[in-house]
């Protein structure tokens, strides 16, 4: 639980900016444990340190599931850590622990109509929740996936979007645009505002920045979804990610073993507060 | 078994079983200025004849003018530190030629007797073990020491100021198991312990002590002991009913009495480190000079540090209100949530060392006060 199990980089894919896509494979003969989309794995840079970092998709845009033997990992290098593990290069090792936290609602989507709102990268945890959608698409009932970015070439996984978007509605919004760009410019909420949504009958997924989820839950619940129907994952300093390090906790909830990904009806007595 | 008296002279007797037993013995002994839980090898080690005076920010030694052993209150340090090792190393890791190597660090855990463990003590413990040994994730190297703990618990005959565990419910009289329980009685000449054995370890070890049958008297006389202590928290200025608490902090998140004291608070994280259910810690990692060498530590950490909120853009509390407030509500309130019980046994070691004398006592009150519901 507290040593890393050593990985080594099987495949690897310059992103956007600054963020790359790393596949791991244990180096030894274990089976990987089940990991859950949403759920996260604590991954450990020789020299630098450790840092939480949710499981995203298959890393082709052609594959269509995430191999069972791999996890795959979508990280911006924005510090010492993240820096580390994002100059990784295929054959190099790390450390990880993991999966950890409780992922998304997967369960309680079949039948249902599935809205997943991103922003930003918050699109990576996101991503292998819309595999499986869309490897099973005929047991849901419709799946929307709104996603903002700042620009256009700040979105993640442009063939990704390309190719989900021939089966589901997907929709994209950034904050500013050149004159070749067609899709929305300005904030996702306005999207989510002129949205057709059938309230009674659909589940929302949202990740991103805070600052964006806030402004998204009011959208939501202006379109009339009740907070029970609201999913979305959370980011705080996680240093065990097993519950006894304390560094995650958020009012009642650690976020580490009763997250990421919470009901909105759960916290949303927290979800406003500032400095909690 | 009915309860037996043990007389003082003897009390190294139990040292001595519980030593020849295998166990490291824990006490109550006499540092500069405090008393201190640390290894005892006999009865002199013990701090008998001091009294400590508690008081907001104060800590004094003052000398019992008896011979008791048990005169004083909770030491200065929490049991805490034997359990749950305030540095450790968890892992160490070796990269060579680019292979990569993890080698897990593991104990054989000491066998530990803890003499003198007051009763919001065993509750701290208890509080401890639903973080550590009983949620989800298991610490091993709590869950071995906590497995083989050995535990002489003794009713508080006496209350600090600063003692709430009545307000708490949890003391002065101890409750929870306990392989034994002592209640020190000195009255006029004669100076006994009243002992029960609450655990078949624990009367195995009786049975090697030179004991007599409790006349109904000296059982009187502990029991009013205890009350004593008791008397003097109903009657002290900490004394407050604890139920709702959790409901009143909740709805007071935005009090104006948290600006009140962050103007006073320092964010030093005393209260923190000297809480017996306080178990928040921070792992380090460490490289050494070639490189090639790195460890991971764990250490004892405060949600008053400054990082300890960090995310990439900066700390989510940014302020000593919020942290002050965290600290608070945790305590208090959402543990409550988390673990089904508070997580304030009502020691008063935040208290007595808080370098300003804050008090988390008079804070709940200045919170009842302001409060509108
Ligand atoms: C559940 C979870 C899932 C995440 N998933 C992803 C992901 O899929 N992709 C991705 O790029 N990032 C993800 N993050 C954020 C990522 O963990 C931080 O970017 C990373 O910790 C920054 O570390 P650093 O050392 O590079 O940066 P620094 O700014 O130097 O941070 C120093 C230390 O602060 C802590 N820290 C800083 N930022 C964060 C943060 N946002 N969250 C938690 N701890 C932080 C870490 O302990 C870090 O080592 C996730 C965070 C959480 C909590
Ligand atoms: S909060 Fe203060 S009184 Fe309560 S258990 Fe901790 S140190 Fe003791
Ligand atoms: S009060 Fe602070 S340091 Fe103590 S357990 Fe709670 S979060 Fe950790
Ligand atoms: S990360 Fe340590 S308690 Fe959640």
């Amino acid at each position: 639980m507290n040593t890393p199990r050593l990985f080594t980089v099987t495949d690897r894919r310059d992103e956007i900016t600054a963020t790359v896509t790393l596949e791991l494979q244990p180096l030894d003969d274990q089976p990987l444990p089940v990991a859950r989309p949403g759920q996260f794995n604590m991954l450990y840079s020789f020299g630098a340190g450790e840092v939480p970092i949710s499981l995203s998709g298959s890393i082709n845009a052609s594959d269509s599931v995430r191999s069972a033997d791999r996890y795959t990992h979508t990280l911006r290098a924005v510090g010492k850590t993240t820096e580390a593990l994002a100059r990784l290069q295929v054959g190099d090792q790390l450390g990880v622990r993991g999966p950890f936290g409780r992922g998304w609602p997967m369960d309680q989507l079949a039948g249902k109509k599935v809205v997943v709102i991103a922003g930003g990268l918050g699109l990576a945890p996101l991503k292998p929740l819309l595999e499986a959608l869309l490897a099973d698409i005929t047991h849901y009932g419709h799946v929307q996936l709104f996603y903002g970015g700042k620009r256009p070439e700040e979105l993640l996984y442009p063939e990704s979007l390309i190719h989900w978007s021939e089966k589901i509605e997907v929709q994209l919004s950034v904050d500013q645009a050149g004159p070749d760009w067609r899709g929305h410019v300005g904030v996702i909420t306005q999207l989510l505002a002129s949205a057709e949504m059938d309230p009674d009958n659909t589940l929302a997924v949202i990740c991103g920045p805070e600052i964006m989820m806030r402004f998204t839950i009011q959208a939501l619940q202006k379109q009339g979804l009740p907070d029970t129907a609201l999913y979305l994952s959370m980011e705080r300093n996680m240093h065990c990610a097993v519950g006894h390090c304390g560094h995650c906790q958020w009012g009642p909830h650690f976020i580490c073993k009763d997250g990421p990904v919470f009901c909105y009806a759960d916290i949303a007595p927290w979800f406003f507060q500032r400095e909690l | 078994m009915r309860a037996a008296i043990l007389a003082a002279e003897h009390l190294d007797l139990l040292i001595q079983a519980l030593r020849d037993s295998g166990y490291l013995v824990i006490g109550p002994v006499r540092d500069e200025l405090a008393i201190v839980y640390d290894e005892i090898r006999s009865v002199r080690d013990l701090s008998q004849g001091w009294l400590d005076e508690q008081e907001k920010g104060h800590y004094r030694l003052l000398p019992s003018g008896d011979g008791r052993y048990f005169g004083h209150t909770v030491a200065a340090n929490a049991w805490k530190k034997f359990l749950n090792p305030p540095k450790r190393l968890l892992w160490r890791a070796r990269q060579h030629n680019g292979q990569l190597q993890f080698m897990p660090q593991s104990e054989d855990a000491p066998q530990l007797a803890f003499l003198g463990v007051r009763s919001c003590e065993l509750h701290a413990i208890e509080i401890q073990d639903a973080v550590f040994v009983h949620d989800q994730h298991r610490d091993e190297v709590y869950s071995q020491r906590r497995q083989s703990l050995f535990t002489v618990a003794v009713n508080c005959t006496r209350a600090a100021a600063t003692c709430f565990c009545a307000s708490m419910n949890t003391g002065p009289e101890v409750t929870l198991p306990s392989d034994l329980v002592l209640t020190e009685v000195l009255d006029d000449a004669s100076h006994y312990f009243l002992v029960d054995g609450g655990s078949e370890r624990g009367r195995n070890i009786l049975a090697t002590l030179p004991l007599r049958a409790a006349t109904s008297k000296q059982q009187a006389l502990a029991k009013k002991g205890i009350e004593s202590a008791r008397q003097q928290m109903q009657t002290g200025p900490r004394f407050f009913d604890s139920a709702g608490i959790k409901e009143l902090l909740y709805r007071n998140l935005e009090s104006p009495a948290w600006d009140e004291v962050a103007d006073r608070c320092l964010s030093c994280a005393n209260c923190t480190l000297a809480c017996p259910t306080c178990f928040c810690s921070a792992v380090e990692d460490t490289t050494d000079l070639t490189g090639e060498h790195a460890e991971r530590w764990q250490q004892w950490d405060s949600c008053f540090n400054g990082e300890f909120s960090y995310i990439h853009g900066g700390s989510v509390r940014q302020t000593t209100r919020s942290r002050y407030r965290q600290w608070m509500t945790h305590k208090l309130a959402s543990w409550i949530d988390q673990f089904g019980h508070s997580g304030c046994v009502g020691c008063g070691r935040c208290i007595s060392w808080c370098p300003v004398g804050i008090d988390i006592t008079e804070q709940l009150q200045a919170i009842q006060q302001a409060d509108k519901p």
